[in-house]
């Protein structure tokens, strides 16, 4: 048990995705502006996350490993190589499933998400945190630990830059660093905070 | 678009740069920094993908039927990059290691898609092929820019010679470890975007 609480620990604070691999910054910069449309974005990624990492886990343990079709007769076949191409198929099918499942039994939701959630297709927190899934080999339950910490980890940072960025808006700073470029200077803080939660690497 | 050739490819390097004034495909430009030949490969793998698939949607753009150009799309561009990934990994096995997952991150490099819907799908092919290796090289200004301070700064190498003598190995340059943290990053590309919109004052955000 105490292992899944650590997966989950480090992708929420050490190895956040967005502060320390970089992975989402055209989402997480883009729809920061407001603490609101911020939370919105965060449930979608965290939903997300949850269903795809484990299923790419499945595909990956089960269909693409080397050795993995053996029961079909065909031992020694790798078929890793097609990964990409069906990792984000299966980010894009269940982002379509998803959105169709929420619009038939919960509109609130829904309307709240509105278009974030086809946007989340081409997010590269997604698609990363399944790529990592792979990297590091975990098994099933690892993987559905990862995806709670990748997604959680996605919705803090991108919360914490919402109510950062609502207050510099009553900043007055040089015309050339206002809007993207104090925003990034903010994100950058924020990374180096989160560096110090390191001490706890276990 | 009455853009010459030539203007398609400069203008996306400076005016028009898909990270600094789009905000475009900064998902990998950042982490891969910490080392100029890094950057130097991942900027080589985006040109090629960005403009190849550029070529091969506005080949066939006139077959595409619109309501699932976006599966279309990111099919072409995922098949492009499951070849670079391939390529890399036979013949510069040491690079692919350290780019780790940032390759195959390509495909969700927001820059290849914008360039894909946004001008090959409705322009002839030698023109989105030019438009797309303007896209690259300006992706790849911004990458070997903060690749030169974050190395030169942080490690006093580049490209993994050494030019400063370090402190550590009885020289005068003490190392900036900050630098080599993922948060230095940050800090330069907004250094870039405040000099590049001081230079160019029509790109400045009004209130």
């Amino acid at each position: 048990m105490i292992h899944y609480l650590e997966i989950i620990f480090t992708a929420l604070f050490i190895e956040n995705l967005v502060l320390s691999f970089f992975l989402g910054m055209c989402t997480f910069l883009a729809i920061s502006k407001q603490v609101k449309t911020a939370m919105g974005l965060g449930l979608a990624v965290l939903i997300i996350q949850i269903i795809t990492v484990p299923i790419n886990n499945l595909i990956y343990n089960h269909l693409l490993k080397a050795d993995a079709l053996a029961w079909a007769g065909q031992p020694g076949l790798d078929l890793t190589f097609l990964g990409l191409l069906i990792y984000i198929g299966v980010i894009a099918a269940v982002v379509q499933i998803l959105e169709m499942f929420l619009d038939r039994f919960m509109p609130a939701l829904y309307n709240s998400l509105g278009i974030y959630l086809p946007l989340l297709t081409v997010n590269c927190a997604i698609l990363g945190a399944s790529l990592f899934m792979v990297e590091r080999d975990y098994n099933f339950g690892e993987s559905v630990a990862y995806g709670i910490g990748a997604g959680a980890g996605f919705m803090l940072a991108v919360v914490a830059l919402a109510g950062i960025r609502e207050k510099l808006e009553y900043a007055n700073p040089p015309k050339g660093l206002k809007g993207l470029g104090l925003t990034f200077v903010a994100a950058g803080l924020m990374a180096l905070a989160f560096m110090g939660v390191a001490g706890f690497a276990f | 678009m009455a853009e010459s050739k030539k203007e398609l490819l400069t203008r996306a390097i400076f005016q028009r740069n898909p990270i600094a004034l789009l905000v475009l495909g900064i998902c990998s430009a950042l982490a891969v920094t910490g080392s100029m030949s890094t950057a130097l490969v991942m900027s080589v793998c985006l040109t090629l993908v960005v403009a190849c698939s550029s070529l091969t949607i506005s080949l066939v753009r006139n077959q595409i039927p619109t309501t699932v150009r976006i599966g279309i799309q990111i099919t072409v561009i995922a098949t492009l990059v499951i070849l670079v990934d391939q390529i890399l990994k036979a013949f510069f096995y040491d690079l692919a290691k350290q780019l780790s997952i940032y390759v195959g991150l390509i495909i969700t490099n927001c820059i290849v898609m914008g360039r894909a819907e946004g001008f090959a799908m409705s322009n002839p092919p030698g023109k989105a092929f030019v438009d797309g290796i303007g896209n690259g090289l300006g992706y790849g200004f911004i990458m070997l820019t903060v690749a030169f301070f974050r190395e030169l700064l942080g490690s006093g190498s580049l490209f993994g010679h050494r030019l400063l003598n370090l402190t550590a190995n009885g020289g005068w340059y003490e190392a900036n470890g900050l630098m080599l943290l993922p948060a230095s990053a940050f800090f330069i590309i907004a250094l870039i975007i405040w000099l590049l919109r001081t230079l160019q004052p029509a790109q400045q955000e009004k209130d």
